[in-house]
């Protein structure tokens, strides 16, 4: 065993960045920090094609850091207004890593709100591009705390992405470019490769049990004959994430910045 | 030089507006949003708007204010604060809504400034969007007979819009790099009034050098109005930045009805001079720092 220490925080990096590396030249659009973080590593080691933004209006050559910036220029490559973000969403030529407050068994998502639509409990951002965006491109998820607040048992309280229910199709027709890749948890990674795209645990993270995936997911989980452990960061990939992250703003999104390795934790 | 002259105040902006209204506002979240005429609106006995934005501060104002009849929204958000406290007090409490996708907003007006009643598109399907009574589908009349979402138009009767410099004929420039949907905002809407930073003379536009920030002719736009900082707490970049600071003071009106009444004697009704004094001053405003998104 390697004795190299790397937090939770670094595990869901380097597990979310895998959704990248297969794509080839793309928008690649990670919503939050360690899904932003999550781009930019895997544009800075396997898929150097990947095209990323500064959160605001440009695309920039190198990933730009999370938080305050300081140092380097950033070198501006293009000019990444909303109109054209729009255009290149219904163009398919992006992969967003989304981090929606609910997803279910359809792989559905909800940023809108909680309780009823007419007169909500919660009211939270609004749909903002998560149904088109749906419907355009692939799509990823991350949650930062599986747990049955997330991952709800029936539908979510409004459906803002589509997933893979028949039951909202037109015509009982598959929105053409429906495609959800990745599910990336604090305890696991999860997939849509279960028959008629049910979600699976594809991964494990150190030290976490399929049972304690499953008492935290409010449906059932299709668990692999083969599951693996999610694979540890490299120490390679470790230095790339710091460089990436000069703020450490990866060390302040979970509670407590704890360690990736569960094992023996208790 | 032609006679025309569509220089007015602030009042007399509010004053072509009605009950009842659709108004669009231009710019997007904390970016480039015409806060001077909202706040314009705000004191002005206005009422029951339909209001169509990339929502920020100017829904949150108005659905503080009790303005706002129906919002017709992608998301209402202030960036740096995702929620928007005002919006989302007002939304708990039963404020009417058409929810769109950012893209078919986009459509709607899209729709509207091309006189069509609707546009076909596969955006919403697959979620609750399209239970809205708003929508309908249509099945393409070509071989492949796919059934897709009619976005209907988002026909605005007026729309009102932050620009960089103007002359007193309405051209128009908007300096900033994200110009954001605000032509289509101004090509859907029967009326149009534009804030602006600064006024100038049409030489001093420089329009063959500035063509690309020059996003919609003069013949679409009903009235200029000057006013410096127009668009503060919100951005108008490259001229300012956002004011985080004062986004703060403004999130924290909303923690108590006391703390919006003390917001609003402060820095809604009093006039603009004396809202860039409360605010720090031009000085102060013309120096803040670059935020990041």
């Amino acid at each position: 065993m390697s004795e190299l220490y790397y937090s939770l925080a670094e595990i869901m990096i380097t597990a979310a960045a895998e959704t990248w590396r297969d794509d080839g030249e793309v928008l690649a659009t990670g919503i939050g920090p360690l899904p932003r973080l999550a781009a930019s590593l895997a544009k800075s080691t396997f898929n150097p094609a990947l095209q990323l933004t500064d959160g605001e209006v440009w695309f920039t050559t190198e990933p730009v850091p999370p938080g305050p910036r300081t140092g380097a220029t950033i070198e501006i490559e293009g000019l990444a207004n909303y109109d054209r973000v729009f255009a290149t969403v219904w163009g398919g030529k992006r992969h967003a890593m989304v981090a929606p407050v609910q997803i279910d068994r359809f792989g559905q998502t909800n940023i809108s709100v909680i309780g009823s639509h007419s007169r909500p409990k919660t009211a939270m951002l609004g749909v903002r591009g998560y149904p088109g965006n749906s419907v355009s491109h692939p799509n990823s998820f991350f949650f930062p705390a599986h747990n049955t607040r997330a991952f709800v048992a029936n539908e979510v309280d409004y459906v803002c992405s589509a997933g893979y229910n028949p039951e909202r199709y037109l015509a009982r027709r598959p929105p053409a470019r429906l495609d959800l890749r990745l599910i990336v948890t604090d305890l696991a990674v999860l997939d849509f490769g279960g028959p008629d795209h049910a979600i699976r645990v594809r991964s494990l993270h150190p030290g976490v049990s399929f049972e304690q995936v499953q008492d935290n997911t409010g449906f059932s989980l299709l668990r692999p004959e083969h599951l693996p452990v999610t694979p540890a960061p490299t120490a390679e990939q470790l230095a790339i994430i710091g460089r990436l992250d000069p703020n450490q703003v990866r060390k302040t999104v979970l509670k407590g910045d704890p360690p990736g390795d569960r094992r023996g934790a208790g | 030089m032609t006679g025309l002259d569509k220089r007015m105040s602030l009042d007399e902006v509010v004053g072509r507006l009605s009950d009842g209204m659709t108004l669009g506002i231009g710019g997007w979240a904390t970016r480039r949003k015409p806060m001077e005429l909202v706040r314009a609106i705000l004191r002005s006995p206005l009422k029951d708007l339909t209001v169509v934005s990339y929502g920020g501060p100017d829904v949150g104002l108005l659905a503080a204010a009790g303005k706002l009849r129906k919002l017709i929204f992608a998301f209402v958000s202030l960036d740096h604060y995702p929620l928007e406290p005002h919006f989302r007090a007002a939304r708990q409490g039963g404020l009417p809504v058409l929810e769109l996708d950012e893209g078919l907003l986009h459509w709607g007006l899209r729709a509207a400034a091309m006189r069509l009643p609707f546009l076909p598109t596969r955006v919403g399907i697959g979620t609750d969007l399209i239970r809205q009574d708003a929508f309908r589908t249509i099945v393409s009349p070509f071989e492949d007979r796919e059934e897709l979402v009619a976005m209907p138009a988002l026909k605005l009767d007026a729309a009102l819009l932050h620009v960089h410099r103007a002359d007193a004929r309405g051209n128009v420039l908007t300096l900033s790099a994200d110009p954001f949907f605000d032509e289509l905002m101004v090509r859907a809407a029967d009326q149009v009034y534009v804030s602006t930073e600064r006024l100038t003379s049409t030489a001093e536009l420089d329009v063959a050098r500035h063509s690309r920030y020059n996003l919609i002719e003069r013949t679409a736009i009903t009235g200029v109005v000057e006013t410096p900082f127009g668009a503060h707490p919100t951005s108008a970049a490259p001229d300012y930045q956002l004011d985080l600071g004062h986004l703060k003071t403004y999130v924290d009106s909303a923690s108590s009805p006391e703390a919006w009444t003390t917001y609003r004697s402060r820095f809604i009704d009093v006039s603009p001079e004396s809202y860039l004094a409360a605010v720090g001053g031009a000085e102060k405003l013309a120096q803040l720092p670059v935020p990041v998104y």
